[in-house]
């Protein structure tokens, strides 16, 4: 039954029995306002019997057939009052319910309504404008100012400004030009563009985000599956109860009383109501959180753990010194820049970007090339044998430091500088000053963590201490492990868990996938187009700004919070409707009411996480003075 | 052959017609999966093209007393 045919029937059927109760009270026409509840029975409780009947007809008990024998029931006993009001209340809370649900839902119906809907495409040499799903890969897509992006590709014409809040939340417009990625569901706000078509229809990030979110809401937190099981017993008990209740009293009104009025609607949605909201309030500030047991494990995180570059750093590193002590500083740089040629490591890019900034000429790749994990490189260049890397690198291959090397080596380290060392089988030629950029939020992270209730902040990094230790000093991070290989992250973290605290990990993704997936909570930063990084984390937060964590961290403890005022306020609503209704305080009617208004309470509670705007003070203390305000 | 369909319906208001829904569903001939999305309101159904059409789940479903507002 549609929304508007309920609203139809609930004014038509408590039209009829507002008339039918002033005739009572006025003692007029007694027989006539009978009548007339029998009418409002009828009309309201007509929906509610086929319900019923096609629910039976797959064998399937539902609520509906509870309150048609309910009321059937008083009908046969001349009840006539309390079956319009029961069947009135029972649609009236059904209208209710729908309309304040599609709130705590509407965070993502809006979500879903960013999707393109067209795209202009060229097509045999003629611009075509078809449905997003029916773009080609490879075919060329064509986006004026105003327009939303229809496909993941990269720009191969034009420039522009594009809003990009639909994957990362943010409404700054950032710029892109030629060769630039840009993600379905985005808007330019000015400029024009021809984009490549590389992701198509299902396979955009944007389609794979709402479809996780989708997923998300279903994944049931613990306690909502706790409830369910729970249900799955409660309900076969109070029928078992209501057939006793009959043989003891031969009370009909009374069991079939207690029959509909224990139904535990309350309890049973209490749960998914502030998931959704806490879902929802995340995925329009672009954090995706893929459901309700990581939503209730990110209220528990005691203990954050970083990653440091590409997280508490921009990620971007750059040459801030070359020492050379034989030979021409230009000429260490592009010597280390060819052998470097092959590597992936970001210091590696950090070295070969700042020797392209210095020669014109291209750099012609090193004859060999080997990588050792956690220490460095070794290259043969013009036959040249050079060992690239950390201390770690030239004591295991029986290359000395000298003491004025080291000397130089930490003085870097300790500016908060990495430094790498560059050498031949003559000792070492030079060492290499690399630094990156600390994020600007990331200063005030520490104590917006230590706000949101979280009692240690560590980071964990493969640099090397000194370089650790000046980058934690200065953030004020409590503890941090320098050196490690990607599987000692691990290790630390697990050796963590192991004294007892919930941990979360955080990082960019891609090289910290195996820590991300050991935390208990893997939160994975500008998840924007890395795919690793979304499937693996928990937790995504799709813009790069660091503030959005607290934000999630907090909204975590929020959501449960307000889920566990919902679960406490249903479960004293069905216990003192189930001892009313047996010490006959409480009527169908009156019981049906309260039920009800139970489950547009825990509705309206849940609503308000969709405000919920991060942390001012301590978010518990906040919440639980303001349960009573709806 | 399996294919799937998704069908959006008319706001679930309660879990409990999620079961009713999903039994039902899961009972029709030819049908191999089914997911009922509570959040989204949404109904997932692989099925066996050979067995079942779509417009027969969809009607089924609307049959139950579940208003079928599109399909996918």
């Amino acid at each position: 039954m549609g929304k508007k045919r309920k609203g139809q029937i609930v004014t038509i059927s408590g039209s009829f029995i507002c008339l039918a109760l002033i005739l009572r009270y006025a003692g007029l026409f007694l027989t006539f306002a009978d009548g007339m509840m029998i009418v409002a029975a009828i009309i309201a409780g007509y929906p509610i019997l086929k319900n019923a009947l096609q629910a039976l007809r797959f064998r399937i008990l539902g609520i509906e057939t509870l309150v048609s024998v309910a009321v059937i029931g008083a009908m046969f006993i001349e009840e006539y009052w309390e079956a319009a009001a029961v069947t009135f209340l029972f649609t009236l809370g059904s209208y209710l319910e729908a309309r304040t649900l599609e709130k705590t839902r509407s965070s993502l119906k809006s979500l879903f309504d960013l999707a393109p809907k067209k795209a202009t495409i060229i097509r045999d040499g003629v611009e075509t404008e078809v449905s997003p799903d029916e773009v080609i890969q490879g075919e060329i897509v064509l986006v004026r100012p105003g327009e939303k992006i229809p496909v993941d590709g990269t720009i191969l014409k034009g420039s522009a400004s594009v809003n990009q809040a639909a994957i990362t939340g943010e409404s700054i417009p950032v710029s892109k030009r030629k060769d630039e990625s840009v993600f379905s569901g985005t808007v330019i706000e000015v400029g024009y563009l021809e984009v490549v078509a590389e992701k198509v229809g299902e396979d955009t990030t944007f389609s794979r985000i709402l479809e996780m979110v989708e997923e998300a809401q279903e994944n049931k937190a613990p306690t909502q599956k706790f409830l369910e099981r729970f249900a799955a017993y409660y309900t076969p008990a109070i029928i078992v109860l209501s057939i006793l209740v009959y043989l003891v009293t031969k009370d009909l009104v009374l069991s079939l009383t207690l029959l509909v009025i224990s139904c535990p609607g309350a309890l049973v949605i209490s749960a998914p109501v502030s998931i959704v909201a806490g879902i929802g309030n995340g995925a329009r500030k672009g954090i995706l959180i893929k459901g309700g047991d990581h939503l209730e494990k990110a209220s528990k995180v005691d203990v954050v753990a970083f990653d440091k570059t590409g997280t508490l750093t921009v990620g971007k590193p750059e040459v801030t010194r070359i020492k050379s002590y034989h030979m021409q500083e230009n000429e260490l740089l592009k010597l280390t820049a060819r052998a470097e040629i092959g590597s992936e490591h970001h210091l590696g890019r950090a070295v070969i970007e700042e020797a392209k900034k210095r020669f014109s000429d291209s750099l012609v790749m090193a004859d060999e090339f080997s990588v050792y994990m956690g220490q460095g490189v070794r290259a043969l260049v013009d036959g040249r044998e050079l060992w690239i890397g950390n201390r770690k690198l030239l004591m295991e291959n029986g290359i000395n430091i000298p003491n004025d090397v080291e000397m130089d080596l930490q003085q870097e380290e300790n500016n908060g500088q990495t430094a790498i060392l560059v050498a031949d089988s003559q000792g070492v030629q030079g060492v290499i000053s690399i630094a990156d950029v600390l994020r600007e939020d990331a200063y005030e992270l520490v104590s917006q963590l230590k706000k949101t209730g979280i009692k240690k902040i560590v980071m964990l990094t493969g640099d090397n201490q000194r370089t650790a230790a000046a980058v934690a000093g200065r953030l004020g991070i409590d503890d941090y492990y320098a050196e490690l290989l990607p599987e000692n992250k691990v290790l630390v973290l697990k050796g963590m868990q192991q004294s007892g605290y919930v941990v979360a990990m955080v990082g960019d993704g891609i090289n910290d996938t195996p820590a991300l997936a050991t935390a208990d909570i893997g939160i994975a930063m500008g998840g924007t187009g890395t795919d690793v990084a979304m499937e693996t984390a928990d937790i995504v937060l799709m813009s790069d700004r660091l503030d959005k964590l607290p934000y999630v961290l907090g909204l975590s403890r929020a959501t449960v919070g307000n889920m566990m005022q919902n679960i406490y306020f249903a479960v004293i609503v069905v216990t003192v409707l189930l001892i009313g209704v047996l010490f006959k305080t409480v009527f169908l009617a009156s019981g049906m009411l309260v039920h009800e208004l139970s489950v547009l309470l825990v509705i309206l509670n849940a609503i308000r996480l969709m405000k919920y705007k991060g942390i001012v003070l301590s978010v518990r203390g906040k919440m639980k003075a303001t349960s009573v305000e709806c | 052959m399996m294919k799937n369909v998704s069908f959006q319906l008319e706001e679930l208001t309660c879990p409990s017609c999620v079961k009713k829904i999903e039994t039902m569903v899961k009972g029709l001939k030819g049908v191999l999966e089914v997911k009922v999305l509570f959040n989204s309101s949404k109904v997932k159904v692989s099925y066996n093209e050979t067995v079942i059409q779509d417009q027969e789940i969809g009607k089924n479903i609307s049959a139950l007393g579940y208003e079928v507002l599109g399909q996918k």
